[in-house]
């Protein structure tokens, strides 16, 4: 199996986590902590329209009055948040217009990266690379966005939401904050405030974008908390598949990563969102590490809209993240699909809400947690029928796998049906994977650490198959990297 | 004597919801029994003050999320009712269709021996009240009492423990098996006021012993009362416990009941839970195996119609390794009825070759029925094997479809599928003799409901 060996190399050639170094690229910083002063010299210094300044204060007072969520079964040392940079960008930022433009230093960033998706090639301009438009965000602005001809041709707006805010704020406006409200959660309300950048997507009605649509973040800047805001709209009858994928360099101190994902399908449209995330994890005591709390949330609005959530969740030392739909439009389908490892000492809490509002709604939930080491991995997820999702469907499936004893597995579903003639079934099981699976491929000569990367590769298949292909590829390497040191 | 220590009405807690409907509570139970030991009256201070530091859970409290109890906060209660007038002739026969061997009966929580039967038991097993067991210090009561009233176990629990009056008590000592079924008949009666009552009830089985209780609640009123129970279970090494409980209150009470089982090594606990009754009801189980082998069966089904809110929450904590539970829970909404099941299971570190596995399925037969689930897996150790599943909606269109095309009425169809799926779960009654009873109950409920 071409993957396998792949993995094999990978694991060998890891020693530590490849992703950790840090790029000395001159940063522009505002103060340490936050105030309504910050506020207000991020909006000032991306030249934002009053309306969205009074919008991120309204924001940040509201965030004043909120407090830290403590649900989730995570467990880390309280967040200074006037301990945290909340705006750094990186000197060169005036719009590259080719590659000789970008600074080199972050070019061999991406060097360092690897090539699992042939962004190197998209970005250095290689005839025939695949068609992949990438908006990398390096700590917190977009500084090469490639492809926008092509998308330009066919009327997509694929662009930085800060550049969005300058050329189309009528989108802007309508949209932002209209899935996510300001008011959602203590992180998105902080979020809200200070978002930094992120991407902007608008499909125009009856449009196949043309490409799948990349985002690169990469936290980079010492002690700078990353907050993004991503939106993407599909107009009637649209589609697009957006790839999202993250790695960050290796440092000690944890850092903040708290970004909101709106998405928006009308009538016909479908959005397929798919993340691969492999933030620095922290060393094997947990030290360092990325608190990921992200809200991501898609609202199909029209009628027959989709949107799908895919993602593989490997990195981070605290993950706390639900991807979830709000199934408004008649007949309209939200789906699901993750897989999420947690090794050494990482910490998870994901899952998503399938909110059935509208008649014939569907969605389907695969989960597949994966638990190794002294890792806390939960699924928690929420399915609720409105009283007049007639005829709605949901189907969840939950499995976790345990590694190891130290490790933990939860499942936390919560299920609200309102309807007589919406249909539910959940089902979930946890295991350990089974010692005659693992004696079978020992037997056939296969190392112990190999053999479980292979079954867990096994687990998650059903998952896994839903991302694109440039994705699986580099998925199935993280199943592999993120186990090491799990069995033996 | 032990009267409850005053409480600070400066305290936060209840004050805001419904400080009048506390009024009532504050003045204590009534003097107990004389006798009554020192610690009793600590423990029940102390419960009181972890209840008024708390009041009636809401929906922020995560294990009280889709029940509210703000219904009850509207009611004027009498908490120490005067014993009710109940003539003997009134009681219902035993859901087994036949008179009980051994009954006991309470009235609005006190136990009455006028009204029970209770024969001699084998091998020196002990059926009395828990205001006899304490005015005797019988030394087994005391100890697994006062060791569980230390246990904070949220607010009903603790207002339980703030009345520690009265209530049965059942030891079985070691070896002995009780063959005949003991049967418990828990009345409920109206008042001026709604009464409000507190029965603390106690299983202690001895090593190797069997015993089955049945629980049988109901109402003689058509008004409402509040009853909040607390039920504790210490079984033994090898004992095995069955306890089967039918709910049938009144339609407009408020029931809240817990029961709290602790099980040692190879001990056995199988529950069955059959709810018709209450306004709004809530059984609660929470079994904790402590030891290798220990194993627990929990089955429970329900039926709901008009505005009833029944609630069933199961944890079970798998403390010890080669641990096994099974949950079944089945019911059937109608009307305006809203069903919560809650289903905890936790696997311990270290706990291995444990198995625990929990279903939940609910059918809703009317547009405006509400259920709301929530199972839960907890687990802490590798080598499990450990699942759940939910299931929540109408009866099965191709089922229907079948019985219709061989001629069947829609209406009888219905009936049939819906008493089909319930019998799955009437059928892990561990009485063989409870189970026409209870099929009966529910075909009767199925024809008596109103039809649209």
């Amino acid at each position: 199996m071409a993957a396998t060996a792949q993995t094999v190399a990978q694991v060998r050639d890891l020693g530590k986590y490849k992703h950790g170094w840090e790029t000395e690229i001159e940063m522009e910083t505002a103060p340490k902590g936050l105030n309504e002063d910050i506020v207000r010299f991020i909006s000032a210094r991306k030249d934002e329209p009053d309306w969205m300044l009074d919008w991120r204060l309204k924001a940040y007072r509201h965030w004043l009055t909120m407090t830290e969520p403590t649900w989730a079964m995570v467990d880390y040392p309280a967040i200074d948040f006037q301990d945290i940079y909340y705006y750094a960008a990186p000197k060169n930022t005036e719009g590259p217009k080719s590659l000789d433009e970008v600074d080199p230093e972050l070019l061999r960033t991406y060097e360092k990266l690897g090539i699992p998706l042939k962004e190197q090639e998209v970005l250095a301009g290689v005839q025939g690379a695949p068609k992949v438009a990438v908006d990398a965000v390096f700590d917190s602005v977009s500084v090469a966005t490639t492809f926008k001809k092509e998308l330009e041709s066919h009327g997509v707006i694929f662009c930085s939401i800060s550049e969005a805010l300058q050329n189309h704020p009528e989108l802007v406006r309508k949209y932002l904050g209209t899935v996510v409200p300001y008011t959602d959660n203590f992180y998105a309300t902080l979020n809200s405030a200070v978002f930094s950048d992120g991407s902007f997507v608008y499909i125009p009605p009856g449009v196949h974008c043309p490409m799948e649509l990349s985002t690169y973040f990469r936290i980079n800047a010492k002690d700078t908390g990353q907050f993004e805001r991503t939106l993407i709209i599909a107009d009637e009858g649209s589609y697009v598949s957006y790839l999202e994928g993250c790695t960050a360099p290796m440092r000690d101190e944890n850092q903040l990563h708290a970004a909101v994902v709106e998405l928006v399908t009308l009538k016909d449209a479908e959005i397929k969102y798919s993340t691969v995330q492999n933030w620095y994890p922290g060393d094997e005591t947990g030290k360092g590490g990325i608190y990921n709390f992200v809200t991501k949330r898609g609202a199909c609005r029209g009628d027959d809209s989709k949107i799908r959530w895919t993602q593989v969740e490997t990195g981070s030392a605290i993950t706390w993240k639900y991807p979830s739909c709000i199934l408004q439009g008649d007949n309209s389908v939200g789906e699901f699909y993750s897989v999420a490892i947690a090794n050494n000492a990482q910490q998870a809490d994901t899952g998503t809400k399938m909110i059935h509002l509208g008649r014939n709604t569907r969605s389907r939930i695969i989960s597949k947690g994966i638990s190794a080491g002294r890792a806390c991995n939960t699924y928690r997820g929420l399915v609720r029928m409105g009283s007049k999702a007639l005829n709605g469907r949901n189907f969840t499936q939950c499995d976790s796998l345990l590694i190891g004893d130290r490790c933990g597995a939860h499942t936390v579903p919560y299920i609200e049906s309102r309807n007589r003639t919406a249909k539910v079934e959940h089902e979930a099981t946890t295991s350990r994977i089974g010692e005659d699976q693992l004696f079978y491929c020992r037997q056939r000569g296969i190392g112990e650490e190999d053999a479980v990367a292979l079954i867990v590769n096994g687990f998650c298949k059903e998952v896994l198959q839903e991302l694109p292909m440039e994705f699986a590829v580099e998925a199935q390497k993280l199943v592999g990297i993120s186990l090491e040191g799990s069995v033996g | 004597m032990a009267r409850l220590a005053p409480i600070d009405e400066t305290a936060a807690g209840p004050a805001d919801s419904g400080a009048d409907w506390l009024t009532g509570w504050r003045n204590g139970p009534a003097d107990g029994p004389d006798a009554s030991p020192d610690w009793l009256g600590a423990a029940r201070a102390d419960a009181a003050g972890r209840f008024a530091g708390r009041g009636l859970p809401d929906r922020r409290v995560e294990d009280w999320r889709y029940t509210n109890l703000a219904h009850l906060t509207g009611l004027e209660l009498d908490w120490s009712p005067a014993p009710a007038d109940v003539a003997k002739e009134s009681l219902p026969a035993l859901v087994f269709g036949r008179e009980a061997e051994c009954r006991l009966v309470l009235v609005n929580g006190q136990v009455r021996p006028t009204l029970s039967t209770v024969p001699a038991l084998p091998g020196g097993t002990v059926l009395i009240s828990l205001a006899d067991a304490l005015a005797s210090g019988h030394p087994g009561v005391a100890d697994l009492l006062r060791q569980r009233v230390a246990v904070d176990g949220g607010a009903l629990k603790a207002l339980n423990d703030s009345w520690l009056e009265d209530g049965y008590v059942l030891i079985v000592p070691d070896g002995v098996t009780v063959d005949m079924p003991i049967e418990i008949l828990s009345v409920g009666t109206g008042g001026a006021l709604p009464p409000a009552y507190q029965p603390r009830n106690l299983i202690v089985a001895g090593a190797g012993s069997r015993v089955t209780v049945v629980e049988h609640h109901v109402g003689l009123c058509i008004g409402g009362y509040f009853a909040n129970l607390v039920t504790d279970v210490a079984a033994g090494a090898e004992a095995i416990v069955r306890h089967c409980k039918v709910q049938d209150e009144s339609r407009e009470a408020v029931h809240i009941a817990l029961l709290d089982a602790a099980l040692d090594s190879g001990a056995m606990f199988d529950s069955f839970c059959f709810t018709l009754g209450g306004r709004i009801s809530r059984n609660e189980l929470r079994v904790s195996l402590d030891a290798p082998g220990a194993h627990c069966r929990l089955n429970g089904a329900y039926l709901a119609g008009g505005r009833q809110h029944c609630d069933h929450t199961t944890s079970v904590d798998h403390v010890a390794p080669e641990t096994h539970s099974e949950q079944l829970y089945k019911g059937v909404l109608d009307d305006r009825a809203r069903a919560v099941f809650q289903g905890k299971v936790t696997v311990r570190p270290d706990a291995q070759k444990v198995e625990g596995h929990q279903m939940s399925r609910a059918l809703l037969l009317s547009e405006t029925a509400e259920v709301n689930t929530k199972p839960e897996l907890l687990i802490h150790a590798d080598d499990v094997q450990c699942s759940h599943g939910a299931t929540a909606g109408d009866l099965d269109g191709e089922a229907l479809f079948y019985l219709r095309s061989r001629g069947v009425p829609e209406g009888q169809a219905r009936q049939l599928l819906v008493e089909a799926f319930l019998n799955e779960a009437i059928d892990a009654v561990a009485l063989a003799g409870m189970r026409l009873p209870l099929e009966r109950n529910v075909a009767r409920w199925m024809a008596e409901r109103p039809r649209p």
